[in-house]
């Protein structure tokens, strides 16, 4: 049996997590936490860690040059975080751009949307 | 010479919803008119791209451009007044607005009312006097942040971060998904200013050390960064001799604290505060000068956008009643001050025959951080209420609205007096 510490990262509170695991990897308690959402992160944490990415790619035609913020509109893979980097540099999207339009669907397949952050007016 | 009914010198945060809300109070759109530097609205926000604004205004966490935009919406759709590459040079008391702009040319325009909105500036290498070189690849962490967020561009490869606060371990992680090698954060403090959210999501998720009571005491290379050398420092925040470890890299991020941005209000003379370096106000946000107010990061730097937008929305509130005739009479004016480890206490003065009710909230920032103490709020020494606080940090900008009894105490009062105990 071991206790693993994490910090939550759900709000800006940062709970201090800690989780009982068994020899197995078998999740026997979690503490810490002062809402729910806090335990079902550090659950996650455990066995499925996800980040949102927020990230940028380039955009044609745009009034100002600039590049677009972007983000999934939920957790990916956080062992996948430089895998979508790679493929956010291959993106270029075409001015005009809606703040809330989706870029990717099913974004490396994680079942998340790329979407923009910023709406950007064309020249 | 142009009149407006109300002008608002800054188009982040503060600005768009001080402007948001005069129109709300009655200010017709096209009497209000926002003077923005940048080519775009949104301030600052339009670099901040990562996620985590939002949470108290709207219940969910959004990126800056999201949280920026949600207001920019709405200025648009009510057309607003804005002009943007707008820079303006010159505030007087008697609230004549000078300034510049490529379609505009040189203009002066008379305000009813102005509210400040400017933000902040970072505070640089100069003001930390570093020893050694002046090469290229020295960068505040803002600035690194605009090249990487907006324009594109990575500004090095080796990078070594001098302050841990929330915008330093923010660029720690831009940088390292970026393809950067971010080899350490260092804080000259023995603790770091940013959220703990920030140093696990930041630093922990990829491995990148932070070294506490560290800092950088020399710089090294001729037309770009080579190296630094980093030391440890004692209890008095200074290097401890043979401590010191020379680091190869080709970049240095500055996040050493944020400066309110008043050239401005100086030069009007608004009477600033020594301690946030913004100027001093009474509860609606008016400086020492009738008709000119003051909201954001201008005012004192905030660690949530939320806020700026709730003190924002009072300023334009204000403003407006002021251009109305609907603000109320001036009466005696009481001082607010801070004491046993209360740094500071905005606003600096509130007025007794003003409209204070229970909403009316006094923000304050402790000096260290302290444990389980009593925050008490006095009227000339005479003790009205005490809130007791587990966790205290300088950080984490405190708060607390007033009560029916302190404002009884304040009507008849000289100065309130928030202090730990």
């Amino acid at each position: 049996m071991s206790m693993i510490k994490k910090t939550c990262i759900v709000c800006p509170i940062g709970c201090h997590l800690e989780a009982e695991v068994d020899g197995d990897g078998k999740i026997l308690s979690i503490s810490g936490n002062t809402c729910r959402r806090g335990e079902a992160y550090m659950r996650d944490e455990l066995t499925d860690p996800r980040r949102t990415l927020t990230s940028t790619v380039k955009v044609d035609g745009a009034k100002y040059d600039r590049y677009l913020p972007v983000k999934t509109d939920g957790g990916i893979s956080k062992g996948r975080l430089f895998e979508a980097m790679e493929v956010l540099a291959k993106i270029t999207v075409t001015a005009p751009v809606r703040r809330g339009d989706v870029i990717v669907e099913n974004f490396l397949g994680e079942g998340v949307s790329l979407v923009a952050g910023k709406t950007v007016d064309s020249e | 010479m142009e009149n407006k009914k109300i002008i608002i010198i800054g188009g982040g945060p503060a600005g768009l919803a001080a402007a948001i809300e005069a129109n709300n109070a009655g200010i017709a759109p096209d009497d209000i008119l926002i003077l923005e530097r940048d080519r775009e609205l949104g301030g600052i926000l339009n670099q901040c791209i990562h996620a985590g604004f939002g949470l108290h205004m709207f219940g969910e966490e959004l990126t800056g451009p999201e949280y920026a935009g949600r207001f920019i919406d709405i200025v648009k759709e009510r057309s607003i007044g804005y002009l943007c590459d707008a820079m303006v040079l010159s505030v007087t008391a008697d609230r004549e607005v000078t300034f510049v702009s490529p379609t505009e040319g040189f203009c002066r325009v008379k305000a009813g009312a102005i509210v400040l909105a400017m933000g902040c500036r970072e505070r640089t290498r100069g003001a930390l006097n570093i020893a050694g070189t002046r090469p290229a690849g020295i960068y505040s962490a803002g600035t690194a942040q605009r090249y990487v967020n907006i324009d594109g561009y990575l500004p090095g490869k080796r990078v070594v971060i001098l302050g841990s606060g929330d915008i330093g371990l923010i660029m720690a992680r831009r940088m390292t998904l970026e393809g950067a090698k971010v080899l350490r954060v260092c804080e000259l403090m023995p603790y770091s200013g940013g959220l703990p959210r920030n140093i696990a999501q930041c630093l922990d998720d990829f491995d990148i050390p932070l070294y506490l009571s560290h800092t950088v005491t020399g710089i090294h290379g001729k037309e770009r960064l080579e190296g630094v050398t980093v030391a440890k420092v004692g209890d008095d925040r200074r290097p401890i001799p043979g401590t010191e470890a020379d680091i190869e890299c080709d970049t240095l991020l500055l996040s050493v604290g944020l400066l309110p941005e008043n050239e401005l209000s100086r030069e009007a003379g608004i009477v600033l505060d020594s301690i946030t370096g913004g100027a001093q106000v009474d509860e609606t946000m008016q400086t020492s000068i009738p008709g000119i107010f003051a909201c954001g990061n201008v005012l004192h730097v905030h660690d949530l956008v939320d806020f700026v937008t709730k003190e924002a929305y009072r300023a334009g509130a204000s403003a407006a009643a002021y251009v109305t005739g609907d603000a109320a009479p001036v009466g005696d004016v009481l001082t607010t001050e801070g004491k046993n480890g209360v740094r500071y206490v905005m606003p600096q003065k509130l007025n007794a025959q003003g409209n204070l009710t229970t909403e009316t909230t006094l923000f304050f920032r402790v000096d260290n951080i302290y444990r389980d103490r009593a925050v008490v709020l006095s009227v000339d020494g005479r003790e009205i209420f005490r809130r007791k606080k587990r966790f205290l940090e300088p950080g984490q900008m405190e708060s607390f609205a007033l009560t029916e009894d302190a404002i009884a105490a304040i009507r008849g009062g000289k100065t309130v007096t928030v202090a730990l105990d």
